[in-house]
């Protein structure tokens, strides 16, 4: 019998392998008179802590893990409600033959998840994780099927019946010349996909007023009218998408609905919603083009319908911005957010590396990125001419499919080049010109009457001193007449394989029309690197800004201060 | 109380076993669907390499350390297949809004190594990675024995010295 154990103990510990990974971000505030930073304006939270760690055990076909989070006290620029301790994610999978099942917390996509996607960016404090039972079953060659049943992720709040919805999923991926032998080494691969994702909602009826007013003999009368609208408790939508891939030739294509699904981002309108999103490239070595469009209407699907606004919770499914996510801090001041109510967008891409030892590319080569990104408002006609836009209780508007609208969201226009001079002197040099609708992108209003036109420079050089030092300059400048004015930065960066590295940098907005925010955003930063772990701490000012990963926005506050990051995985 | 005495045991005597190896094995490679630059389906375990090691790098394109860490080992790419047989296989974590611009994005700088999708994050999950890039070094059974957080330019030289060693069947560290 203690034989037995033993050897069991054994071989659970033996077969059985834990890994994971710790993270944790810490900030001390100081006041700031420049940034007009006091202590009662950050609630006496002179400290802010966000950290999580994540535990995975795996035996075999079997694992499980957990992910413990804590913000004691959140940081700032994070929500209030985030602030606690708990374990939000934790799973236990196992697989028999083609089957695999999770149940516990999970993250999935459908096609390009204009209709499903659970995700996670610890950066942007973005978590919309699945609790409850998903499935992946491939019963043929070549096929692969998902099926979820779950709640989603609201800070800490626990799901009870009623506070927020279900959502069922399905989905299917179909590889043709893995399912058919006799096309199996076609040159021409294709997959096809389809999915259908429904969301149930206990919820009551929505009340509304509508104000009407008018004239008796010269006196304003209003008559307040309050309507009753029928909630759809059932809001299903589904998609269908494929993957040709042709020699140098790849293209992707999906195309989504939506049932009809009044919420509080659409203004409770009764209009079903649809979204096509396409992607083709071509490219061979040296040289690549891509070509990307999307039309997006009435697409908001949250397993709530009264939740709206930032941050973005409950999200059933992924919009993605259609521009290009940028490396440099001057270049990323305006980013784009998807317009969940309606948008068009088109990006071009061209790279081509001038070969090495030509006249032109030198004797290392040169790369050359052009890239550009539009996005524009769909065209929308209202159906009472009285009322422009959505009016709720109603179909909101007619648009028809692939309008594009007069208004300009935002556009990108941008080329990079990089150059290797010599075995020690590497550069890049960016231009970008970029055209932000402010009204339209931080404040919800779809005028032009906001425009931030700005031009970007950049000069990024490295020079290695030899295999293991190396100093890099980055020289930016941003020059706008409108927002915040002109901007000038500079950072130095000393760095030592594998080991460890320095910075300074300097951000000063010298054109601010204000003179009292012409503030230079000082940095000094230091970090350690010993294999896995990673340390780091910063001192200096943080500008006000946007914070944006995959298209999805966070608001960060300024703020002056210490920060220390720990990284660690095992 | 017996039966932790036993569990005890147990774990002293795997310890004493993994500490007489050559190099210890962090954890195997997971097994992951993820998908191959073009968009077909790639399981993880398709990862091998005939017994000599593997880099598994994780990168985005909106990350600028990964790109140049990746045009650093482009460079010399060529010259650590001929020395050691070593295989690296890079792992984009760029979402929807960026996946499909992988395959121009690497072509069009010439990359000579193999990418991999990993749009949803299933990989970067199972492996632990906080933020690219994040470097794992895989032994001939398809063990992770080395890993590393960031790049610092000149860290790929690290990345084939450990290579080296493992090929060669010495202690890394």
């Amino acid at each position: 019998m203690m034989t037995t154990l033993a050897t069991r103990a054994q071989n659970f510990l033996e077969q059985g392998q834990v890994n994971g990974n710790v993270q944790i971000d810490a900030q001390y505030y100081s006041e700031d008179d420049k940034l007009g930073i006091t202590d009662s304006l950050l609630n006496f939270r002179k400290f802010g802590l966000n950290a999580f760690s994540n535990v995975i055990y795996t035996n075999g076909d079997f694992s499980a893990g957990l992910r413990l989070e804590g913000y004691l006290n959140p940081m700032l620029g994070f929500d209030d409600r985030y602030e606690g301790i708990g374990v939000p994610y934790w799973f236990a999978k196992y697989k028999v033959g083609t089957l695999e099942m999770t149940a516990g917390h999970f993250y999935e996509q459908f096609g390009s998840g204009l209709i499903l996607r659970s995700w996670e960016e610890w950066t942007l404090g973005y978590d919309n994780n699945f609790y409850g039972f998903n499935a992946r079953f491939s019963p043929y060659k070549g096929i692969m099927l998902k099926g979820l049943v779950g709640t989603q992720r609201y800070f800490w709040e626990p799901y009870e019946a009623g506070n927020r919805g279900i959502v069922k999923g399905f989905d299917g991926d179909f590889y043709l010349n893995e399912m058919f032998d006799g096309i199996a080494d076609a040159k021409t691969k294709i997959s096809l996909g389809g999915s259908f994702v429904s969301k149930y909602e206990k919820t009551g009826n929505v009340f509304y007023t509508r104000n009407r007013e008018f004239l008796v003999d010269s006196i304003p009368w209003i008559e307040t009218t309050t309507y009753e609208m029928t909630i759809p408790h059932n809001v299903g939508s589904w998609a269908a998408r494929t993957n040709i891939a042709h020699g140098g030739f790849n293209f992707y294509g999906e195309y989504a609905r939506k049932g009809a699904d009044p919420n509080a981002t659409n203004n409770y309108i009764y209009r079903e919603g649809s979204a096509v999103y396409s992607t083709l490239s071509y490219s061979t070595k040296g040289l690549g083009i891509f070509l990307a469009t999307k039309w997006i209407d009435n697409m908001s699907y949250k397993s709530k319908l009264s939740e709206s606004g930032n941050p973005s919770m409950l999200d059933i499914n992924y919009l993605p911005a259609i521009s290009k996510e940028h490396q440099y801090s001057m270049a990323t001041m305006y980013p784009y957010a998807t317009q969940p109510n309606g948008e068009f967008g088109l990006q071009g891409q061209v790279i081509y590396t001038i070969p090495k030892k030509s006249a032109i590319g030198g004797r290392y080569g040169t790369t050359l990125t052009f890239n550009y990104a539009l996005a524009k408002s769909i065209e929308k006609d209202s159906i009472y001419s009285d009322v422009t836009g959505g009016v709720t209780g109603t179909e909101g508007y007619n648009s028809n499919f692939f309008s594009i609208g007069d208004l300009t969201y935002y556009q990108d226009l941008n080329l990079t080049i990089d150059k290797k001079f010599s075995p020690k002197v590497k550069a890049k040099a960016a231009y970008f010109h970029q055209t932000y609708n402010l009204h339209v992108i931080e404040d919800n209003l779809y005028d032009d009457k906001n425009m931030v036109y700005a031009n970007i420079g950049v000069l990024d050089v490295t020079y290695k001193f030899n295999s293991r030092n190396s100093l890099r300059a980055e020289l930016q400048g941003l020059f706008t007449k409108e927002d915040d004015g002109d901007w000038l930065a500079l950072m130095l960066e000393y760095n030592v394989s594998p080991t460890w590295f320095f910075s300074i940098q300097d951000e000063f907005n010298y054109g601010n029309p204000v003179d009292d925010k012409q503030v230079h955003y000082y940095n000094v930063s230091f970090g350690y690197t010993q294999k896995s772990n990673r340390f780091s701490v910063r001192y200096g000012r943080q500008r006000e800004g946007l914070l944006c990963v995959g298209g999805v926005c966070r608001y960060v506050p300024a703020s002056t201060g210490l920060t220390l990051t720990i990284t660690s995985s095992f | 109380m017996k039966n932790y005495v036993f569990l005890l045991a147990a774990l002293l005597f795997v310890t004493i076993g993994y500490s007489q190896s050559e190099n210890k094995a962090l954890f195997s490679l997971p097994e992951v669907d993820i998908q191959t630059v073009q968009g077909e389906r790639f399981n993880t375990k398709q990862i091998h390499n005939d017994g000599k090691p593997v880099i598994i790098t994780f990168w985005a394109t909106w990350c600028k350390p990964c790109m140049k860490e990746h045009d650093a080992i482009n460079e010399v790419y060529e010259d650590w297949v001929d020395e050691t047989g070593v295989k690296l296989y890079a792992v984009s974590i760029d979402n929807v809004r960026s996946s499909k611009r992988v395959l121009p994005t690497v072509n069009g700088r010439s990359w000579e190594f193999d990418v991999l999708l990993d749009p949803n994050g299933d990989l970067k999950r199972a492996m632990n990675v906080n933020i690219p890039p994040h470097t794992f070094i895989l032994n001939g059974n398809g063990d992770v024995v080395w890993q590393h957080v960031g790049y610092l330019e000149g860290d790929e030289h690290e990345y084939i010295e450990i290579v080296k060693k493992i090929a060669a069947g010495k202690k890394i560290d």
